[in-house]
Order: C-alpha cells, then structure tokens, then sequence
C-alpha cells in the first residue's frame, strides 16, 4: 500500500489507520455475505417492504374469500345432490350430456347464428382457408359448426375434425366437400359476422384467392349433420374423477 | 493487500458464521453495504489517481454507510421508504459505475 521506508513508528502508526480500513472492509464482505445469504435462505417475504407485505396479504386474503366463496358454492352443491338423490344427479348428467353432445358433435344443435357461404371459381380456396375459417369462427364463440359443400356434406365439425386438400375440393373428415363451400355456425351472429370481416380477415383472405365468401345472419339455424361417438381406446376415465 | 485478506476474510466470516440479520436491521443492511461499495470503489479510483489517503477513506465509508442508513430510516418514517431506498441505489450506483470507468481507464488505458 505504501512505498514507504518501514520505520518501527511509521509501521505503527500507518498500521492503525490500516487496522481500521481492514476492519471496515472486512465489515462490508461480512454484510455483503450476510445479506447475500439472508436474501437467497428467506426469499423475498423477509426483505420486503411493509406496504409490500401488506399488499401481498391484501392478495392472499382476497384469494382466500374467493376459495372460501368457492367451497360454500361446492359444499352447496354438493348437498343438492346428495339431499334431492337421484333425480338431481339425473338432470345434472342429462344436462352434462347435452352440452356434451353438443360440442362432440352427437346432437343436432339449434339456434341463432351465421352461415358463410365461400364460392370458389377460381379454386383458390385451400383447405388452410376454410381451417383460418373455422379458427376464427371458434375464436368469435361458435358453440356448434357444420361444414358442406356443392354435393356432399354436411359434415359436423368438431375438436378432431380434419381439413385435407384433395383434387378439385377439400376433404373434411374423410369426405370430399367441393365449392362452394357453405359453413353453418350457432352462435353470436354480430360477433360472428364481424369477426370474418375484420380486415385481413376470412373474407379478405378468400377474396385474394379469388373467392367470394358472404355471411348471412339467420335467427334459426340447424346444425344437424351427426357424428358418431369415437370410443377410446386407451383413455379411461381417471379414478376419482 | 491487507485490504483485499480483509474483505475475503469478512466474506468468509460471513458464509462461515450465517448470523440472522436483525429484523430493526433488514431494510438497512443491503443499502448500507452498497453504500460501503460505493467508498470502495471511490477508494480504488482515489488510489489508482494517487490521491488515496487511509482517513478520507476511513471518514468517507462511515458517513457513507450512516448517510445512506439515515436516509432510508428517515424515508421509513415518512412513508416513502421503499421509494427513497431505490433513489439512494440508484444514485450510488451511478457513482460505482463512473468510478468503475476511471478505474477502466486507469488500467486498460482505455
């Protein structure tokens, strides 16, 4: 530290004053080290703030009112069903099993909604125009969807459906739908018809393939085409469930 | 040289012994060891300029240390601790960062 001639009192006296300066850093690598380790043993709860902490428990108390809010709503139910017995069971499985059937695709739906037609002269339409289709459909809320073309069809579209290009149309679940190309959809007609004509949308994109897609609101829509019910191979339900 | 066994020597202390930080203490201690960094690195450049003297150094780190303390106690008092603790990091660690590019410049020259 110095280049100075280590006399016996100049040794002294610079190594009181580097005692000092030894002791305070050894003093910060000790807090450095110690924060250190505080900070990585007790995570973040032991460094925070007191209005952080009171807000982290505002959040947890919150969260536990609406567990709590939860547990009443299951306990009640839960003593409906078994209070009423069977015939409660029974309406909720029948309900269960209609909007169940209603999404695989094993009952006829009926309701309000959308029909868009996709001509298609050009045969420009690709199966990936009529899937953007289908996923924009879904993102705008359509709960059932049918899908048929000039002479076969409908065919229910569901979570599995498959849509292939094939020579002259595109083959949805095995068959061969050509244009045009018309989709049944229940569901919220405005935000379905305003979500295929947003811009860059479906019917833009159809119209750039050379199509023409139209969408026709209707009051009382079918959906009847049928699906049978895949039985599954290997999937059973989990125990306890 | 004594310095630099010193510091290893308190980190070590400080890994050997694990102490639990006092609660009255907790929000003071990471502002109070960035403040002694901030005289350590001031103390570097001071030296690397030859200007370094072991009682500006000494005085500096205290009041560092206290300053920095006494301003988040008080930011505590006033309801605006979380706040004035993050100014005080930032101001001390734009005073390590310029003093770490002097003490660049001393060494790499550049």
């Amino acid at each position: 530290m110095s280049d100075r001639r280590p006399s016996w009192r100049s040794l002294i006296r610079v190594r009181s004053v580097d005692l000092l300066v030894a002791v305070l850093l050894a003093a910060l690598g000790f807090g450095a080290a110690v924060q250190v380790r505080s900070t990585q043993v007790d995570g973040i709860l032991a460094s925070a703030r007191s209005e952080d902490l009171v807000r982290i428990l505002d959040d947890l108390s919150g969260r536990t009112e609406r567990l709590r809010q939860e547990v009443t709503d299951l306990t009640a139910a839960r003593v409906r069903l078994t209070m009423d017995g069977n015939a409660a069971a029974l309406q909720e499985a029948r309900r269960r099993t209609q909007v169940l059937g209603v999404l695989a695709g094993t009952l006829a739906a009926a309701g309000p909604g959308v029909t868009l037609t996709v001509a298609d002269p050009d045969n420009g339409v690709r199966a990936e125009v009529l899937l953007d289709a289908l996923e924009e459909l879904r993102d705008a809320g359509a709960e059932a969807v049918q899908l048929s073309g000039a002479a076969a069809g409908p065919v229910r579209v569901v979570a599995s459906t498959a849509l292939v290009d094939d020579a002259g149309g595109v083959r949805v679940d095995g068959v061969l739908l050509t244009a045009p190309y018309t989709f049944t959809v229940i569901g919220d007609q405005s935000t379905l018809a305003s979500s295929l004509r947003i811009p860059g949308g479906v019917i833009a994109t159809v119209a750039r393939v050379g199509g023409r897609a139209e969408v026709t609101p209707s009051d009382a829509l079918e959906v009847g085409a049928l699906r049978p019910l895949p039985t599954p191979r290997y999937a059973r339900p989990a125990p306890g469930s | 040289m004594i310095p630099a066994l010193a510091l290893v020597g308190g980190v070590l202390l400080g890994l050997i012994l694990e102490p639990t930080v006092p609660v009255a203490l907790q929000p003071y201690l990471p502002i109070a060891v960035v403040a002694a960094l901030d005289a350590v690195f001031g103390a570097v450049r001071a030296q690397l300029d030859g200007i370094f003297d072991d009682k500006v150094f000494v005085v500096s780190f205290v009041s560092n240390v206290l300053v920095a303390a006494l301003v988040v106690f008080l930011g505590d008092q006033l309801g605006v601790g979380g706040q004035l603790s993050t100014g005080v990091v930032v101001v001390l660690g734009i005073r390590i960062f310029s003093n770490a590019a002097a003490i660049r410049r001393h060494v790499f020259k550049a």
